[in-house]
Formats: C-alpha cells, structure tokens, sequence
C-alpha cells in the first residue's frame, strides 16, 4: 500500500486506487484523477464517501472504472471520455452532461437534465430520471431503466433516449434528429414529435443498447418516437401555432 | 439561487434531535444563500390564552428587560420575555391585534416576526452558520422547522427580506425561486385590506396562501389555487403547527429532495446537506414532482 495525493490509497498489486472524501477534497480528487491517473497505470479507482457532493469525477479521459460508493451531487462524471463511471447510488442533476465516450451508469434515480447536450457514450440511469433527461443532447446514447419526467429529450440532435418505463408530459418537445423509444405510456408528446413505426434497424439497435444497459425487455414493447421535422423551417403562415 | 430546508420529528420522545439534526442541513445550504437566513421552529402549544410573539430588534445591545417592563406597566398584561441578542420571544395573554399597536408606539419600534402557540422565528443578515451559532440552533427543540439560506435576486438584503415568512398565526412560508406577479398578487389583497411588510415576492406568496385559509380553504385547496394564481418559479415549504407542506411549480426547476425514515422527514434544496443525517442510507429518498402537493403531519 501507498499513499498518493495525500488520500489515494493504492491496493497492493498497483491497479486499483481509492479515494475517500472524507479525507480529501474533490479538487483534489479531480485533480488527482486528471493528472496522475493517466500516468499511473491504475485500472480501477472507488470513490468513498461521495455524500451528495457536487463535480465528482468530471472531464476524465482515462481507460478506468471508477466507482463511486454512495449518493452523489450535482454534475457527476461531465464531459467524460473513455471511462466508465458507476455511481451506487442516486445523483442530482446534469450527470454525464456533455459525455463524449465511455460509459456512466447511475444505480438509483437521476435528477433533472441527466445526460443533458451530450455528444457520445452510453449514459444508464437504472432507476427513474427526472424532467429534461437527455435535453439537448448530441448523439449519446440513454437508458433508463424506469421513467423519465416532463420536457425530456428537448430539442435532441442525434443520438438514442430509450425509456423502458413512462415518459413525462412535452416528450420530445422540438426534436432534431434525435430517436426516443419508450416501453410505457407517454404522457403527452411536445411540439414536432410523433410516433413512427419501429423498424428493423430500431429493433436491431434497441436490442444491443438493452443487452449493453443489462435490461431484459423486448424491442417490441417499445414506441418509435421522432421529429415531424415541421420545424425545421419557418411557416410564415402558422401564426406561431405549432 | 436560495436554499431551504425543513424536518420534522415523528416521535414525541425525539423533540431534543430537532436541533442537532437541523444546524448542519442548515450550514450546509449556506452555499446555495449566504446573505441572510432564518429558521422558524414549531414546538408543544403555550397554554391558551397565552400566545408566543417573536420580536426583532435590529441592534445586538438592545434593552430586552427594559421592554418587559414597560409592556407590563402600559399593557397590564402579564408576560415572560426569552431574549436571545436582537431576538426575543415574548409569551402573553395579549391579543395580537393590541401588541401590534402597542409596539408601534415604542421606539425602537420592534418588528413583530411572528405570532402563535407553537412558533418561534429567529432570522437576520449574515453568513447563514453565523446565525446558526447566534441563536443556538443546534441546542433547539421542537416538532418542526423550515429554514432558509437567501441569496437575493428580486429585493434588499435586510433581515425582514429574509425568510422565513408568516402570515396569521403558526404559518410560515420560505422560497426558492422567484415570482414574476407578485405585485398583482400584492394589489389584489391589499384591496381586501391586507397589510405588506415588504416589497419582497414570497411576501405576497405566503400572505396569499394563508389569505385564502382565512377565506375559507384548506392548506391543499389554498395551493391549488396557488397554483393557478403565482406566476414564476418556486420550491414552497410552508409550516403550520402541526404539519410541513413541500410543492414545487409547474417546471420544477428549482431543486428538492426528501428524505423518510421511522424517526423523521427531512427536505431540503441538495441531498448532500441530508447526508449526514442518522440512517439516511435506508431513507426514503425522492424528489417532489411539480404541482403535486407532499403533506407530513404529527
């Protein structure tokens, strides 16, 4: 064993690190995971002690699991690359914001804008995510295991948000390019989203992202959300009714 | 950006936790308001026709016996006076109406912060830990409390802009966010006679909700039609003398989490401010979904 940065504590094959915060701070630990990390050869970090504290483990861009033991806050595991990101426990908002590769799976429930803008990876709320999951979001791939809140998936560029429970009322609301696929009842769809018929390739992509989220349901259960694409272009003749 | 907090102790041989639980959800929200802060806490009814009257004083030497005396000798009314600094609770059998034109005729004339059986309401400028420490928070008792840490977005920073509010007797209100009508909302009950304090939002939020009990509706029936009626965005945790009340608005755009256990409820603005509290890993823990209306009651 040996301590790093006054708090990591190296297990004794040099592959695997923990951090607890009760006894650093998350600079330091964001700073150890930026700048040591990559260096260390460590493949496996935990994180103890996360007690709802906010920016946990954001911009990594490491070849890592880390797992964090316990809730957590706000902005958890943004903008991340590479690694893949557990958090045992339930977070607040904006998890994963801005993803561009790995994977980030929340054990428990999500709070609002889970996901939001992101551009790529795999982001997997086991549990319920709140209002505006995968808001924005740029070619990410979401599941959630239960069900998503009011305005989710607003204004969505590409990517997939699958909903394996209920979607809140606005789902969609100005979509892109973006697809929703979801397994319960809608609670009302937003402006220029519709239902559209599943297709092979639906089916085929559904069912690798529910092999690789761990969730054993059907590709048939689920609705093909998407864009009306009505927006797309400004109808003079509309009179701001949409 | 405000933070807000509230518990509520379920069993009755528990009062004493109230405090010790409370102080650290309350400095932790500091983060989310360090401008001003204040706390009203619920606690076993005074024998009627005693009611408590917390009075604020914006000057730390202030002569607290000094008033006693005078109440007594110009009122003729018996009372008992707790001072704690620019605070004190004073228990009497005067009629609220009577001490309200009686402290208007003292000078320092001393703000009336809130009136009934159960409540007590400490609140004032400065850092929220200050004010925790300055009245001993962390040593209180009581069924129930709401708390709030401000950071003023929409008027002064003065300890009667901070929250909590109250309107009528045992009924506070505190905020996070902020309303876009509340001058309809004041200009309309000003025509039914009601009287402002401040120019501040949640002001007129809580003389509104309890304007329309005293009109009649229940606490659920009042924030139906609150719902209708406050344009803006709010997370409401409103208190009464024997239950806490949590509503979010229609976006729910400004942040709550619960935490239930067999001892207590806990609300407040971040889980993290939650997390130290006994056996929170086994809680209850949800977020409160918009205009839906979560009641505890003792």
């Amino acid at each position: 064993m040996e301590t790093v940065s006054g708090a990591a504590v190296i297990t004794a094959d040099g592959s695997g690190v923990e951090l607890d915060l009760a006894r650093m701070s998350v600079r330091e630990l964001n700073q150890y995971l930026h700048s040591e990390l990559p260096r260390s050869g460590v493949r496996h970090v935990s994180i103890l002690h996360p007690n709802g504290m906010h920016s946990l483990a954001v911009g990594l861009d490491a070849d890592v699991d880390v797992d964090i033991l316990g809730h957590a806050g706000y902005f958890i595991a943004g903008m991340n690359k590479q690694a893949r990101v557990t958090i045992h426990g339930s977070v607040g908002w904006s998890v994963a914001e801005n993803i561009m590769s790995g994977v980030v799976r929340v054990k428990g429930n999500a709070s609002e804008c889970a996901a939001a803008s992101g551009h790529g990876g795999l982001v997997i709320v086991e549990g319920n995510a709140s209002s505006r999951c995968g808001i924005s979001m740029k070619g990410c791939d979401i599941v959630v295991g239960g069900s998503v809140g009011h305005v989710s998936a607003f204004m969505a560029q590409a990517g997939r948000l699958v909903v394996c429970g209920d979607a809140g009322a606005g789902l969609g609301d100005s979509l892109y390019e973006a697809v929703i696929y979801v397994r319960g009842k809608i609670h009302g769809l937003g402006a220029d989203a519709r239902e559209e018929p599943l297709t092979d390739a639906d089916t085929a992509g559904l069912s690798e992202l529910l092999g690789r989220a761990g969730f054993g349901y059907s590709p048939s259960e689920f609705k093909r959300i998407g864009s009306a694409r009505s927006l797309y272009h400004w109808n003079s003749e509309a009179n701001q009714h949409y | 950006m405000c933070g807000i907090v509230g518990l509520m102790v379920k069993s009755a041989g528990d009062r004493g936790s109230l405090g010790p639980l409370m102080a650290p959800m309350f400095d932790c929200m500091a983060d989310r308001g360090p401008d001003s802060a204040g706390l009203a806490v619920f606690g076993a009814a005074v024998d009627a026709p005693l009611r408590r009257f917390s009075l604020f004083v914006p000057d730390d030497a202030f002569d607290w016996p000094k008033l006693l005396d005078a109440f007594r000798r110009q009122t003729g009314q018996q009372a008992e006076l707790n001072a704690a600094i620019n605070h004190a609770v004073l228990v009497s059998a005067i009629e609220p109406a009577a001490l309200r034109n009686w402290l208007a005729e003292c000078d320092p004339s001393p703000h009336l912060l809130s009136v009934g059986r159960h409540i007590d309401v400490y609140k004032d400028m400065g850092h929220p830990s200050d004010i925790s420490r300055r009245y001993g928070f962390a040593s209180m008792s009581g069924t129930h409390c709401v708390g709030h840490t401000r950071m003023a977005t929409e008027s002064a920073v003065s300890p009667a802009h901070a929250h909590p509010f109250t309107a009528g007797e045992n009924f506070c209100l505190v905020h996070n966010g902020s309303l876009s009508n509340p001058y309809m909302l004041r200009r309309k009950l000003e025509s039914h006679g009601l009287h402002f304090e401040t120019d501040n939002d949640t002001e007129a939020a809580c003389r509104f909700i309890e304007w329309r009990m005293q009109q009649g509706q229940s606490l659920d029936e009042a924030l139906q039609t609150a719902f209708k009626e406050l344009d803006g965005f709010y997370t409401l945790l409103i208190a009464t003398e024997n239950q806490l009340t949590l509503v979010r608005d229609a976006f729910a755009c400004k942040p709550a989490v619960v935490a239930e256990t067999d001892q207590y409820v806990a609300i407040s603005s971040e889980f993290r401010s939650l997390a130290h509290l006994p056996d929170v890993a086994n809680a209850n823990i949800f977020e409160p979904l918009p205009e839906e209306i979560y009641s505890w009651k003792l």
